[in-house]
């Protein structure tokens, strides 16, 4: 039942056409941040309104949208994100990332490979890859248009210099199409190859700080990095405790009181379809 | 064996059923009206319809009732509202000069056209608590009542203006940008400034105002005038091409008189800071225009070097429903970063251990 | 005066659908998308070039046109676009004969590079699979495009533009009910 008295996914026309817009420019500048007039949403700040307005602006009826948030469906700022679209658009929801048209996600990229025919938004906290070693929004703007990201390569060269590798486990920044300098949004570093060429569209929306920026598919996205220290994507050495994956990005999860954990994949969807088709082998 | 955990949709329905029961309250008392809110909560709705952007004591009222008393996420309600109305244009400027006054003060001159006016104020009150408020069905005998300040009255910083010892302010008719459809980009105008202030959160106003005087930014201020009341509140309809007045608004606004040392362009003299805020919020309005003269530092060509006279970091961290929105969403799950960062420490670690080791085995061999 | 021919059917759900071919175009340059089939705009505004307009047009984007009084009306009455004096203070500029050349555009600046405007052109014709060579962002080997009428001397045009790249204009060219974009990212090269 789609809730009466608000528009079609919840923003109104103008709303959608001055996002629109912005979406356009992001994909015409790859990785460069566009100042968008995020509203409120009714949703908190810093719980998605970012990626909510995209995903706002860009589903249709015919669009069957997945919510994750940490690689999982059934994390419960998904749910409230899933259902939230569900309330206001009416539109169909899945968990499973091969169904989907439109994956917004926090945190994480699914495991198995997004194609051409989808988009996949992210929600974005910060989309500043430099606010850490600068917080003026005007001096970073200036840096961008100069493309001196110096301060970013001194950073990482002095966690090498210090503890002989490169300290950021995620958020890890990347240059796209070789100019501008991007956040990822917090993905974990294992999760930047997977941007570099990606066959899907991928929107970023940061509402509190209203941003949206874009990589076009097939687009280079490097991480930094230095040819002594190359970039090495990190996870738990372990192997998924429910499918067997030594493949996936794995969760940690504490047992009990006395040191005794395990670790499963975190994207859920990727999990059950490898146990699934694992139980379906068993018994043939 | 180890199941995920599943289940988030009931826990997410049941938990907002809770929060329900507890809104009421025990169900022997009788339930808060909105009228009664709007009535003796009449602060608290400024407030709320300051920070939430919107004037209207009903909505406003509402959200404090759905808000559980929370004021912050009251003014989030109001503003996720106010955010799906539809935008007719901007008003006419309101003229608080002509301003229906409740309360006037100033505290330059002792008296002064229009007089001093004090108004329902909480200054003079002896702060102990009232038992009698506790027994209910209280009587109170009416306000005595003086005769309002009849026609418009004067403001102070235009008599000092018309001495040429208070600054012009630059006019423009140009239509002022707007926060809630344009982002803030730096440097930005004093309009906008102003709007961020007028909506930013009491607290955040207070405290950085308060530290202009404790010499975080050299501030000199006097209260030249504050004036609550209400005002009328003009619209011209394209298809009109006049103003109509379309209601009225309570404001409060205050005027802070503020030393100027001049520069070589211009001889010393007394600058503004100004404040203007819905609903009756004094504190608010004296906080914002502390905040609106030290952001003026650059302007006037002072030295920059204070937190309240750093237009980024305070118009960036007015905004308590963006800050609450962040602050909060770290109890959301983090457990993908958190996993990346234990991974990394674990690797740091083994590599510092593996180096000690090689360290001390170099010394052995050595000795 | 004659009447207005309607814009589009269910405003919101064809805007969404002329957003989506916009972006799918925008997002691999070179590929052609269809939008706009049942509208029927004054000549001699095309069906496709009149979606894109209705559906990013609005009072906050001056608009700039070559199309004469009666696509005007229709453009002013439908997407309440203020026109703009000269092409280089446009957000949308609409061409349907030759057009201005793309340094009086807007092309934005080093820190706003967004600000570049979109040009919305109308060429005779848009075929896939041959004529020019694209490469770029959103373009996984090499798209092809085959653009019939456009104008004289665009390929070298475009070579400028897209070398102040990230400062530039962005092209969507409209033929009948397709479309087609350009973003200043792409290179092009004569087939």
């Amino acid at each position: 039942m789609i809730e009466q008295g608000y528009n079609f996914a919840y923003l109104d026309e103008a709303t959608k056409r001055m996002i629109r817009r912005a979406i356009l420019k992001a994909v015409a500048i790859p990785g460069h941040q566009i100042p968008f007039g995020a509203r409120e949403m009714p949703l908190p700040y810093g719980w998605g309104t970012g990626g909510i307005q995209v995903t706002a602006s860009i589903l249709g009826p015919a669009d069957v949208l997945k919510v994750i948030d940490q690689g999982a469906d059934d994390t419960t700022n998904a749910i409230s994100i899933r259902r939230f679209f569900t309330r206001v658009a009416g539109v169909a929801t899945t968990e499973s990332t091969a169904e989907a048209t439109i994956v917004q996600t926090r945190h994480r990229i699914p495991e198995r490979a997004l194609r051409e025919d989808q988009v996949i938004v992210y929600q974005v906290p910060q989309p500043e890859p430099l606010f850490k070693l600068e917080p003026r929004r005007a001096e970073t703007e200036r840096l961008h248009a100069l493309a001196d990201y110096g301060l970013m390569h001194v950073r990482l060269y002095e966690d090498i210099a210090r503890l002989g590798h490169i300290a950021k486990a995620y958020d890890y920044p990347v240059m796209v199409n070789g100019r501008y300098l991007m956040s990822p949004s917090p993905i974990p570093a294992f999760d930047n190859p997977k941007m570099h060429r990606m066959a899907a569209l991928q929107l970023f929306g940061a509402g509190r700080e209203k941003r949206i920026y874009a990589i076009p598919p097939y687009t280079d996205v490097r991480s930094l990095d230095f040819e002594d220290h190359p970039f090495r994507p990190i996870r738990a050495p372990h192997a998924c405790a429910l499918c067997g994956s030594t493949e996936s990005y794995l969760d940690e999860v504490v047992t009990d009181d006395a040191g005794g954990r395990m670790f499963v994949c975190s994207d859920t969807d990727y999990c059950g379809e490898r146990q699934a088709s694992a139980a379906q082998e068993a018994a043939e | 064996m180890y199941v995920a955990v599943k289940g988030g949709g009931r826990a997410i329905s049941a938990a907002h059923a809770w929060l329900d029961e507890t809104r009421r309250g025990d169900p022997a008392l009788p339930e808060l009206s909105v009228a009664q809110i709007e009535q003796q909560m009449g602060l608290a709705v400024d407030r709320v319809m300051a920070e939430g952007s919107c004037h209207d004591r009903f909505l406003a009222a509402l959200a404090i009732k759905q808000a559980k008393g929370d004021l912050i996420e009251a003014a989030f309600l109001l503003r996720a509202y106010r955010t799906t109305l539809v935008r007719f244009g901007a008003s006419e400027p309101v003229e608080t000069s002509a301003m229906r006054l409740r309360r006037r003060i100033s505290a330059t001159y002792k008296d002064l056209p229009g007089g001093q006016v004090l108004g329902p104020t909480f200054d003079y009150t002896h702060r102990l608590l009232d038992f009698a408020l506790a027994a209910e069905g209280e009587t109170r005998a009416a306000a005595p009542e003086a005769p309002a300040p009849v026609g418009a009255v004067p403001r102070v910083t235009e008599m000092l203006a018309r001495e040429g010892l208070m600054q012009r302010e630059a006019t423009d008719d140009a239509e002022p940008g707007d926060l809630t459809r344009q982002p803030l980009a730096f440097p930005a105008a004093r309009p906008v400034r102003l709007q961020n202030l007028a909506r930013g959160d009491e607290g955040f106003l207070l405290a950085l105002g308060y530290s202009t005087q404790r010499g975080y930014g050299n501030a000199h201020p006097f209260v030249g005038e504050i004036r609550v009341g209400h005002v009328s509140v003009e619209f011209t309809p394209p298809e009109l091409g006049f103003p109509i007045d379309i209601g009225d608004i309570a404001v409060t606004e205050c005027q802070m008189v503020n030393q100027f040392k001049g520069s070589r362009t211009e001889p010393a003299q007394f600058t503004r800071g100004y404040g203007l805020v819905f609903g009756h919020g004094e504190r608010r309005a004296m906080a914002m225009a502390l905040v609106d003269r030290s952001l003026r530092a650059e302007e006037l060509g002072e030295d920059a070097t204070a937190p309240a006279q750093d237009p980024e970091f305070v118009l960036y961290h007015s905004d308590n429903i963006e800050a609450t929105g962040f602050v909060e969403h770290l109890k959301l799950p983090h457990y993908v970063d958190f996993q990346s960062e234990l991974e990394n420490l674990r690797t740091i670690r083994r590599s510092a251990v593996a180096a000690e080791g090689a360290r001390a085995g170099i010394a052995e061999a050595a000795e | 005066m004659s009447a207005l021919s309607p814009g589009f059917a269910d405003p919101v759900l064809d805007a969404q659908a002329c957003f989506r071919a916009v972006l799918e175009a925008m997002s691999r340059p070179g590929r052609v998308v269809t939008a706009g089939a049942a509208l029927r705009p004054p000549a001699p505004l095309m069906p496709a070039a009149a979606a894109v307009l209705l559906t990013l047009a609005d009072a906050d984007t001056p608009l700039w046109s070559d199309a004469g009084a009666d696509a005007e009306a229709w453009l002013r009455f439908h997407c309440g676009a203020p026109f703009a004096a000269a092409p280089g203070d446009a957000a949308f500029v609409l061409v349907t004969g030759a057009p201005p050349t793309l340094e009086t555009l807007q092309a934005g600046t080093e820190e706003k590079p967004q600000h570049g405007a979109t040009l919305v052109l109308q060429v005779a014709g848009l075929e896939p699979g041959r004529g020019w060579r694209l490469t770029g962002p959103g373009i996984e080997h090499e798209h092809r495009l085959a653009v019939a009428g456009a104008p004289d001397g665009f390929i070298g045009a475009w070579a400028a533009n897209h070398a102040r790249f990230p400062r530039g204009v962005d092209v969507v060219l409209c033929a009948a009910d397709r479309l087609a974009a350009l973003p200043r990212s792409v290179a092009i090269a004569e087939g």
